[in-house]
């Protein structure tokens, strides 16, 4: 139960990359978008954070590269205390976060190379400086070969891939994914996946997603947290919270997720045909069904036909 | 009486030139003074890089004080800062100056409206890499902006020739002036007629410019 609307990640001292302590953000009109929230992402790792449209995630992440700076509280990233900066120094400090967005935000006016090179280039590189490392970051997205080309004419997929080379061309520690694959279809959104475990794994690149996809958390996160209504409700390891969730909120998600994965529709196939007993796979399929998975609706109905009829 | 072909021919020439020269002499500086009131009025205004309701409201105060006023009012109207300023408020150089200050307010809004339609996904997207707010404004906002830009400009250039030809009427010179002096005040139709096809091929040469230079800036 250690996850369980618990109050903090448990990280390691020292180990942390963004530490958010008791951070709220009001908007104009009283609306609290996010309401005392802590948060520790340790670093080297993938921390997802899932909610409703609504639940104030979106905030919570341009909270973290102060793009919304917090009505209370203070966030550190690398152990730079971003609060305390002023415009000038955050602008510097942002530099070393990427982040990418659903819509892809790219410059429609500038090439693919132009995008990649643009922070590059504000940031004080050389013209060449700026292109090689440009295109550096996008052959690491495999890219390259469209460097000329313009954002329009590149697939969603593509574009997702040139914002992430974007993201990553200043060499960030931090990147942060608002809804990076929502606007994609399931192919691309794997590929996308993909790109982001290797950006992870290979760049060392700490990474925060938000989504409302719990498969999106389920594929490349670590721990996840759950939001609603501008607070954190749940946290954990993914596979502990997935496994057993606790809050509504959180176990509609994994609802959500269950209906959304076809492999489940042959689960009491599979368990028949692995022979196991009979009573353990009702006892299995009907545990699944408290956790509101109706996966197997219409083969228990079928099954309670048969065995009226034998009892009959 | 008429005169000669030969006599008109030169005048007309000239006219044509002068016509030329005030629409472009006006477009560069309105271009450049309204780019900055337009700039400003965006930056400043609820939501903007760098908002500030007192700079927004003056400006835009202004631009809706100024751009309702009839061009042939603002121009007499003008007269006594324009003498002011260039000596002289007769004249195609003198004309310059007040048609500046009206095209300044119309390219002000054109510029507003058109930096308001950019995605603010994108502004989003500067910001998040560290970009200062001089820098979106110059480097990300107008170039995302240039290919409605181009086609706001172009009927900016369409309305100043229109315009050159009602200062050619109160002391400017160009083909509205000859229109004027030749046309109308010597009942010569020829002089009319000329002077009609000479403004529909500008207006003509301006739309296919313009049209020309925002399907480059917008690729299509």
């Amino acid at each position: 139960m250690s996850h369980s609307s618990s109050r903090s990640d448990a990280v390691t001292a020292g180990q942390e990359m963004i530490r958010l302590d008791a951070v709220a953000k009001e908007f104009p009109g009283g609306v609290r978008a996010v309401d005392a929230v802590d948060l520790a992402v340790e670093a080297g790792s993938v921390y997802g954070i899932v909610g409703h449209s609504g639940a104030g995630k979106s905030t919570l992440l341009r909270l973290i590269n102060l793009l919304e700076r917090p009505t209370t509280g203070s966030v550190t990233v690398g152990g730079q205390e971003l609060t305390t900066l002023g415009e000038r120094q955050l602008r510097t400090a942002r530099r070393d976060i990427g982040m990418i967005f659903q819509q892809f935000n790219l410059f429609r006016s500038r090439t693919v190379l132009g995008n990649v090179a643009f922070p590059l280039r504000q940031s004080g590189s050389s013209r060449a400086e700026a292109r090689t490392k440009a295109l550096e970051a996008l052959r690491f997205v495999g890219l390259d070969e469209h460097a000329k080309r313009y954002p329009e004419q590149l697939s969603g997929g593509q574009r997702q891939r040139v914002g992430i080379a974007r993201a990553l061309a200043t060499s960030p520690r931090v990147l942060l994914c608002d809804e990076a694959t929502s606007a994609l279809d399931p192919q691309t959104t794997q590929e996308v996946l993909e790109l982001l475990r290797r950006v992870n794994t290979e760049l060392g690149v700490t990474i925060v997603v938000i989504t409302h996809e719990m498969e999106v958390v389920t594929a490349i996160c670590d721990r996840v947290a759950v939001m609603e209504d501008g607070r954190v409700v749940e946290r954990g390891e993914v596979h502990e919270v997935f496994t057993r969730p606790q809050h509504p909120t959180t176990q509609a998600f994994v609802r959500a997720a269950l209906h959304a994965s076809p492999v489940l529709g042959l689960l009491p196939g599979l368990l028949r045909e692995h022979g196991v007993d009979a009573a353990v796979a009702d006892s299995v399929l009907a545990q699944l069904d408290a956790n509101g998975t109706e996966f197997a609706s219409a083969e228990r109905t079928e099954r309670n036909q048969r065995n009226q009829a034998v009892s009959a | 009486m008429q005169q000669d072909w030969d006599v008109l021919w030169p005048k007309i020439v000239d006219a044509a030139g002068e016509t030329v020269y005030m629409v472009l002499a006006t477009l560069l500086f309105a271009t450049l003074f309204g780019t900055a009131v337009g700039l400003a009025l965006y930056a400043t205004r609820k939501g903007g890089v760098f908002q500030n309701r007192l700079v927004f409201v003056t400006l835009s105060f202004l631009v809706n004080v100024i751009r309702p006023v009839p061009a042939l009012i603002a121009i007499v109207i003008l007269n006594p800062l324009t003498r002011e300023l260039m000596g002289t408020a007769v004249g195609t150089d003198a004309v310059i100056f007040p048609m500046t200050v009206i095209a300044t307010f119309g390219v002000a809004r054109i510029v507003e409206s058109n930096l308001v339609g950019v995605e603010p996904g994108v502004i989003e997207a500067a910001r998040a890499m560290g970009t200062s707010r001089i820098r979106i404004l110059l480097t990300v906002l107008v170039p995302e902006a240039l290919g409605p830009l181009v086609l706001g400009m172009t009927f900016m250039l369409v309305a100043l020739i229109d315009f050159s030809v009602i200062a050619g009427t109160v002391g400017g010179g160009g083909v509205g002036n000859l229109a004027i002096t030749h046309g109308y005040l010597r009942f010569d139709d020829r002089v009319m007629a000329v002077t009609v096809l000479i403004l529909i091929g500008l207006v003509q040469a301006a739309q296919l410019l313009g049209n020309m230079l925002s399907r480059k800036v917008l690729r299509r």
